[in-house]
């Protein structure tokens, strides 16, 4: 094998493109959020956001294209790594308990993963592949929060994220080899700081849109 | 002061690597809790012994928690639940009358169970043979201080070579993966100046050995680090995925 296939091939390069992955899709929720804050601003200033982001043009394409390729990589390196841990115990335990090194967030990693896939399919066809001709995202948008069902999916969908990015935030920098003594246990709060932020920063807004309209 | 204490044991019998094995119930009366719980099995081994029964097979060598040659998982623990212990070091003083032990073999697709709770850990030898050494050439010693080795660097590469090799992170590891043995061994070696000339080939050879093993892959879940009776810590794996990405992308080995 190539050099290079062999290095991601292995069991630590499946890891680095885990991390590579995860750490730009955290850094995506994170420009995703700040964007979506404009809703709080009503319907104008959310348009007027949708509107910018439009004008990016070609950029904004190649962008898409490149999320595409990162969570092809992400989804399939996932559940390849899923599938091998598997087969690496054939013979399970009679009696499980943990040391306490897991957390909600690591014990669940798949789980919470291929939730997220469900979810972000579900979340296009809401908002991304439909026709906008005669309205504005704005309208889209309210109109689906104005049934409890999708405020319920999207906020129980937020919960999710957030419980996959408390553990994946941290463990992308254990992978990539940033384990320093002084600077971990800041990364470990960070996780759960911003796994916090995901899920309040998205998770509040279906609920807001829904009480304001 | 010495008591003694009832116990019921619920041990798993496997006959070889190939039959399914299944848990057996085994009274273990009037134990003293001045025991190992590698003296324990001893008793009760001795009482099936001379019953005309199979006694339990186990792992056991130097029983002073220095060789790593035995473990057994205790109550869903590997070595039991006591922090910073081989199973020889566990002793029944921290067990009450009256309790059921469920004992089972370390489990993972690169550990076969030989016959009982002993198992079949010659895969950790095989990476060591990978890469777990350095290439001295024979000849006159030099003069220490040719080698300076700052005092922290000499501690860290101390406390990786703690590690002795038994298999408790594998078992304690959701997904059997050995990162934490491997990454203590390529750490001993990384942190001092005679394991650098090596450095590349090592890491390459130890973790493709570690894969082609069939051990599961790293998911960071840290449950190696709180099991490890020797505290080895999980910066080692942070270290051996940084000595890896040199390796692969930085070193002319392929
Ligand atoms: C917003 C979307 C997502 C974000 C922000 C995200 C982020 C991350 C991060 C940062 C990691 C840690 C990588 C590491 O440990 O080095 C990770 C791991 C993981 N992700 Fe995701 N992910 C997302 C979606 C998904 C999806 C859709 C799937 C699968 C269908 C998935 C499956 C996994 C799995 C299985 C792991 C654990 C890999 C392992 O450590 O063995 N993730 N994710
Ligand atoms: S790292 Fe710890 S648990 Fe793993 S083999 Fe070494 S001593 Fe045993
Ligand atoms: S018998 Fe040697 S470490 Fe337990």
């Amino acid at each position: 094998m190539n050099w290079l296939a062999a290095t991601f091939a292995s069991s630590i390069g499946k890891k680095l493109l885990m991390a590579i992955t995860g750490f730009f899709f955290c850094f995506f929720l994170a420009v995703h959020l700040a964007g979506n804050l404009t809703l709080y601003g009503g319907s104008d200033s959310f348009n007027s956001y949708a509107a910018h982001l439009h004008s990016l043009g070609k950029l904004l394409v190649v962008a898409e294209w490149g999320m595409v390729l990162f969570a092809l990589i992400h989804i399939i390196t996932g559940l390849t790594l899923f599938y091998q841990n598997f087969q690496a115990r054939p013979q399970r335990y009679q009696i499980n308990k943990s040391a306490g090194g897991r957390t909600l967030g690591s014990a669940t990693m798949p789980y919470t993963g291929v939730l997220v896939l469900a979810f972000v399919i579900f979340h296009l066809l809401n908002f991304h592949f439909v026709d906008k001709s005669q309205t504005t995202i704005y309208d889209i948008v309210s109109a689906a929060f104005a049934s409890p069902l999708y405020v319920i999916l999207y906020v129980i969908a937020m919960v999710v994220v957030a419980v996959h990015v408390s553990h994946g935030f941290w463990s992308a920098f254990q992978t990539v080899g940033a384990n320093h003594p002084k600077y971990m246990p800041t990364i470990r709060t960070l996780s759960i700081l911003f796994a916090l932020l995901v899920g309040l920063g998205f998770g509040l807004l279906p609920i807001f849109i829904s009480i304001s309209a | 002061m010495s008591k003694h204490i009832n116990l019921t044991l619920k041990v798993w019998r496997q006959k070889n690597q190939k039959e399914k094995g299944h848990f057996e119930t085994i009274a273990a009366p009037q134990i003293s809790t001045e025991m190992s719980f590698l003296e324990m099995l001893d008793v009760v081994n001795e009482k099936m012994t001379t019953e005309g029964k199979e006694p339990i097979a186990f792992d056991h060598d130097c029983r002073e928690g220095i060789c790593g040659m035995c473990g057994a998982v205790v109550n869903g623990r590997p070595h039991g639940a006591l922090k910073g212990t081989t199973l020889c070091q566990l002793h029944m003083r921290h067990f009450n009358d009256g309790d059921t032990i469920a004992i089972e073999p370390f489990r993972a697709m690169a550990f076969k169970v030989i016959k009982d709770l002993a198992v079949d850990r010659s895969a950790f030898d095989q990476i060591i043979q990978a890469g777990g050494f350095i290439s001295v050439n024979a000849g006159g010693a030099q003069d220490a201080n040719n080698l300076p080795v700052p005092q922290e660097r000499a501690e860290l590469a101390m406390d990786a070579a703690q590690c002795i090799g038994c298999g408790a992170c594998v078992a304690a590891c959701p997904n059997a993966s050995a990162m934490l043995f491997v990454s203590a061994k390529v750490s001993q070696f990384a942190l001092l100046p005679q394991g650098r000339p090596e450095a590349a080939r090592r890491a390459l050879a130890m973790v493709r050995a570690m894969d082609r093993l069939g051990f599961g892959n790293c998911g960071n879940e840290t449950e190696c680090e709180a099991e490890c009776p020797k505290g080895i810590s999980i910066s080692n794996i942070a270290r051996l995925n940084r000595e890896f990405f040199k390796a692969s992308f930085g070193s002319s080995i392929k």
